[in-house]
């Protein structure tokens, strides 16, 4: 693969929703890093350059930036591997990703952080950070060592897929936390309400015989913490949001200056719990998908900002885990590869400018998680993804380039394809003529 | 009553109530009237099913339904075996899939399956050749059990349309209440269920059925009172307080049984929690309690689903077609 010296990006789309900026011009990549770009750039002449790639009127931006993803490495290499996890990024037009800490071990130590940071700069393919344990061991009792997982490079610091249930030491974890600038993320479902519950709680629930998860539990894990947040201070996330009542809560507690934000999954927004209908196990879920108004009314929290950032929730499972009764079943879906074109259909459908359903993958969670890229800058890594907003195909779980194939979106139909996912300069996906 | 022979049930498999249609019921609860004339002869057996391989595949325990159906295949004939399925054994790693494939290489015509999941029958139905009878699943389905009360109702009184039909207890952990609340209204009668707050699922009234949590007002003109057994752990997870809290506000006695129609008849799916739910000697009037019709009624019932269930196996086998456990 090339991608060394002088390279240029001519007649793209530049899309930059830092800026502003979306206008056709060029880009020029020189040794990884982002040399220039504008309308104004190579408009007289031929540039002296190494490589010219005719980006031929697509959409040009910076690298996707994923903040929820497992990859299952170290402890479930079966599931997903650091490296089978990138190449599903490289494919989805994602450049940077930030893991959860639930691997085994969990990443409740420095040396389990430095493990990853290290097979991620070896492999030199989509940039990986990743989240801290919260609490010792994932166990919600002890928090960790949030000044030296920090100094380490920990993004930030959650339970993972566990919520973190006692107050006390939730609100130990927003007050010491803020010393080091720690952004805690939460998983806002409360722990006896949902216990046992596999799907929405509802008439489809009542119908089907299975035990569910009211959207009450979510509403109070996150108001609950929104008054911790408001007597202690510090910095809090809530990951995949799906109860209309948390939304409004999240909206008020902004509106209160609060410094909180929250984030959703495509899956959240594009499909209801009818799709576990059938007992359908790929798209078993938690928090589980919600009722059909609840779904359009988390499209509307995207489209007013209430929803800051759009996450996959990559979450791998081999066959074994999902081809199981309903209630045996693991939880969660694979979304590296359809983050992009999923997010798009809020702009296909009228709720978001291109622009702004860019936000919510690059601009929005790089500001929110402190993390570079996100951005067309000059001097900054050159870590882009060239795409297609329009171009329709349909999703195969033959596609997917993770070790697990537990796609929701199977068979869907969807528009907007990735072209190219260049980090540090070189291409680490080109589809065809691109 | 004579069956028509001629008509042909629609499924492949008996999965749940949803989805059957009026047509299919009558068929299945016709045919059972014959059975029970069958069953109550000194020589009980036919031939219709010999040759054939029905499996009880079990996974939860269970020792009246699967001698009920034992019994049933047996009558008619039918190479039985049953399989206890110990959680233990699937917890050494054999997945529900694993045992519908090994099972299905030994050509069952019939597997009559019982799992703690709901979906778990159908997804292993997916999976093999053979018809598959849901004999309960988790919360979901236990359809064979409402054919019986619709036999049992429809002996006693002569039809289901126009009944009101209270069901009582808990409905939140109910196959047995969703079968019958989709058996009863397909039929034509109205359905009520009663119980407190805490034993009710969400939206059940999206499902058609009137709502009590007040028993006494539940019971008012109802034909019908079926109870269902009260797990006693139920007591741990606060869904109730404690058994005679229960049986004060939710048990049948004769006191609160005076509160339906006069002639109001009782049943129980079994097997009965005496003095928790129902008063014990109440349960055995012979007047008004159906319990033991519904025990008869569950072998006749059964042997109407193995009959329908493999009607185009037989016909195919006599007409030099198929053989017996291929793929149909």
């Amino acid at each position: 693969m090339r991608g060394e010296g002088r390279i240029a990006y001519l007649n793209a789309r530049l899309l930059d929703p830092a800026s502003g900026l979306d206008a056709t011009g060029a880009l020029l990549i020189e040794d990884g890093r982002i040399a220039d770009f504008g309308a104004h750039l190579f408009r007289t002449g031929a540039p002296s350059v190494n490589e010219v790639v005719d980006c031929k009127g697509m959409v040009l931006a910076p690298g996707l930036i994923d903040v929820r993803v497992q990859l299952r490495e170290p402890g479930a290499e079966h599931k997903e591997t650091i490296e089978t996890g990138c190449a599903a990024a490289a494919a989805g037009g994602v450049t940077t990703m930030v893991c959860l800490p639930n691997t085994d071990p969990p990443v409740d130590d420095v040396s389990v952080l430095e493990f990853i940071a290290r097979r991620s700069r070896e492999l030199k393919r989509s940039k990986v950070f990743g989240y801290a344990a919260l609490t010792k061991g994932l166990e919600g009792k002890e928090i960790t060592e949030i000044g030296l997982l920090r100094a380490a490079g920990a993004v930030a610091f959650t339970d993972g897929e566990r919520a973190l249930a006692d107050a006390k030491v939730m609100k130990r974890a927003l007050a010491y936390g803020q010393t080091f600038d720690a952004l805690i993320v939460q998983h806002p479902l409360e722990a006896s309400l949902s216990a046992g519950g596999v799907m929405n709680q509802g008439e489809l629930s009542t119908r089907l015989g299975l035990a569910g998860v009211p959207k009450v539990a979510e509403t109070i894990q996150v108001e609950r913490d929104l008054r911790l947040l408001e007597s202690t201070g510090g910095r809090l996330h809530f990951a995949h949001v799906t109860a209309p009542a948390a939304l409004e809560a999240i909206r008020r507690a902004k509106a209160d200056g609060l410094d909180v934000t929250c984030d959703t999954a495509p899956h959240y927004f594009a499909l209801n719990e009818n799709a576990v209908g059938d007992y359908r196990s790929f798209a078993k879920v938690m928090p589980p998908l919600r009722a059909e108004a609840d779904r359009q009314a988390l499209v509307e929290a995207i489209a007013d900002g209430v929803v800051d950032i759009v996450a996959s929730d990559h979450c791998p499972h081999d066959q074994d885990s999902k081809r199981l009764p309903f209630e045996q079943a693991e939880f969660g879906v694979i979304g590296l590869q359809t983050l992009l074109p999923m997010t798009l259909e809020l702009y296909h459908n009228g709720h978001l400018s291109l622009l702004d359903a860019a936000a919510l993958l690059t601009a929005r969670p790089a500001a929110r998680f402190g993390l570079p890229g996100g951005r067309l800058m000059r001097g900054a890594a050159a870590d882009l993804v060239l795409f297609d907003p329009d171009k329709p195909w349909t999703v195969s779980e033959e596609d997917m380039l993770s070790k697990s194939k537990n796609t929701a979106f199977g068979d869907r139909p969807v528009q907007g394809k990735v072209l190219r996912t260049v980090v540090d300069g070189r291409p680490l996906y080109r589809a065809d003529g691109f | 009553m004579s069956p028509d022979r001629g008509i042909d049930f629609s499924h492949r498999h008996l999965l749940g109530i949803d989805g059957l249609s009026p047509a299919d019921i009558n068929l299945i609860l016709d045919l059972a009237d014959s059975y029970v004339e069958q069953s109550r002869r000194v020589d009980k057996k036919s031939t219709l099913l010999s040759g054939l391989t029905v499996i009880n595949l079990f996974f939860e325990n269970s020792t009246r339904t699967r001698t009920s159906f034992e019994a049933a295949a047996k009558r008619l004939d039918a190479d039985v075996i049953n399989m206890a399925v110990s959680t233990s054994s699937i917890k050494k790693g054999e997945t529900l899939i694993d045992t519908a494939m090994t099972l299905n290489a030994m050509h069952p015509d019939v597997l009559v399956v019982r799992h703690g999941d709901s979906g778990a029958v159908q997804l292993l139905a997916d999976k093999v050749d053979g018809a598959v009878i849901n004999a309960g699943d988790g919360r979901h389905e236990h359809p064979t059990q409402a054919l019986l009360d619709a036999l049992t109702i429809r002996r006693r009184i002569g039809r289901l349309d126009n009944l009101t039909v209270a069901i009582c207890g808990d409905i939140a952990h109910s196959r047995v209440a969703r079968s019958n609340i989709h058996l009863l209204q397909i039929m034509g009668a109205r359905v009520r269920v009663i119980a407190p707050p805490t034993l009710l699922p969400s939206a059940i009234d999206r499902m058609g059925v009137e709502v009590f949590t007040d028993m006494r007002k539940g019971l008012a003109g109802v034909d019908i009172v079926m109870m269902l057994r009260l797990q006693l752990e139920r007591m741990q997870g606060s869904f109730v307080p404690s058994v005679r809290e229960y049986f004060r506000f939710f048990g049948l006695d004769r006191e609160m049984l005076a509160c339906a129609k006069p002639d109001a008849l009782i049943m129980h799916p079994g097997p009965m929690n005496r003095g928790v739910e129902i008063d014990s000697e109440l349960a055995d009037d012979i007047d008004r309690s159906l319990i033991r019709d519904q025990v008869e009624m569950g072998v006749a019932v059964r042997m109407a689903a193995l009959d329908v269930l493999t009607r185009p196996l037989r016909a195919a086998g006599a007409a030099g077609g198929l053989e017996p456990g291929g793929a149909a």
